[in-house]
């Protein structure tokens, strides 16, 4: 698949920045002419990966966010969420719907939010080094417009 | 984000406006908790006619509230939900919880 644009970006993972991810990801993405619901999945979607680099990977700390997001060919946006914190310990287990390591009002949902409204997620982790989300989505073409 | 709390008998409306994630659930979540507490109502509506935005954080502060109500056997209704806002309700299962009016 061939990179046509690509943009980087590093921020601290504080949770006022959690609106700032996701608008500056949708934003881009609004290079591929996509739906509202698709700009509303992808924002979704990054809101989760955000918050869980804050919630979870700096939990006893404060540390950066890696976000990289790509067009690639044909209309498809790669978004990739990469935090150097705590790690997780089974992935397919967090990965489970209802499955939450914090009490209070975590829902555990946010993994199975990404699976549902992108088309292809992988999560790579190592305890103790990080954890990095990536995610794909292809964008409808409404216009049969290049991107 | 702002939460617009309105009194009527034993009913408590909450009108939710802006964007719902981790960063804002706190302040709603107070602010809802605090009408319950003070107004003891056998229903509460969320109101989420006004709501540009929610992630799982939506998901985990109706929960909650779902829960607080159901020690004192009181209802939670929800109303207003956009497409959006709906898929992420249903992918909770909220249905079960709530009754999701306007749909
Ligand atoms: N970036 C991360 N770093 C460390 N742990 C994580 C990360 N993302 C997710 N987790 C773990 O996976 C679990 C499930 O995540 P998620 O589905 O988003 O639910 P929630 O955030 O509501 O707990 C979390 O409770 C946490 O234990
Ligand atoms: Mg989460």
């Amino acid at each position: 698949m061939k990179v046509t644009n690509k943009f980087s970006m590093a921020l601290l993972a504080k949770s006022s920045n959690e609106s700032f991810a996701r608008a500056c990801v949708s934003a881009f993405a609004t290079q591929l002419d996509p739906t509202l619901e698709e700009i509303s999945d992808i924002k979704t979607a990054v809101s989760e990966a955000v918050t869980n680099c804050i919630v979870h990977a700096y939990r006893s700390g404060m540390g950066n966010i890696y976000i990289t997001s790509e067009l690639l060919e044909p209309n498809i946006i790669r978004i990739k969420i990469r935090d150097k914190g705590c790690g997780i310990e089974n992935v397919e287990k967090a990965m489970e719907p209802l499955y939450t390591t914090v009490g209070g009002e975590r829902a555990g949902l946010g993994f199975a939010v990404m699976q549902s409204f992108m088309d292809r997620i992988s999560v790579r982790s190592a305890p103790g080094k990080g954890t990095t989300v990536t995610m794909y989505k292809k964008i409808s073409r409404r216009f049969g417009g290049n991107a | 984000m702002s939460v617009e709390i309105n009194v009527t008998g034993e009913v408590v409306t909450a009108y939710l406006s802006g964007e719902i994630d981790h960063h804002t659930a706190k302040a709603i979540r107070e602010n809802i908790d605090s009408a319950v507490d003070l107004n003891m109502p056998t229903l509460l509506v969320l109101d989420f006619k006004d709501v540009s935005f929610m992630d799982s954080s939506g998901i985990g502060l109706v929960m909650g509230r779902y829960r607080n109500l159901a020690k004192s056997g009181a209802e939670l209704h929800i109303t207003g939900a956009s497409e959006q806002i709906h898929k992420m309700l249903k992918l909770a299962g909220i249905e079960k919880l709530a009754k999701i009016e306007g749909r």
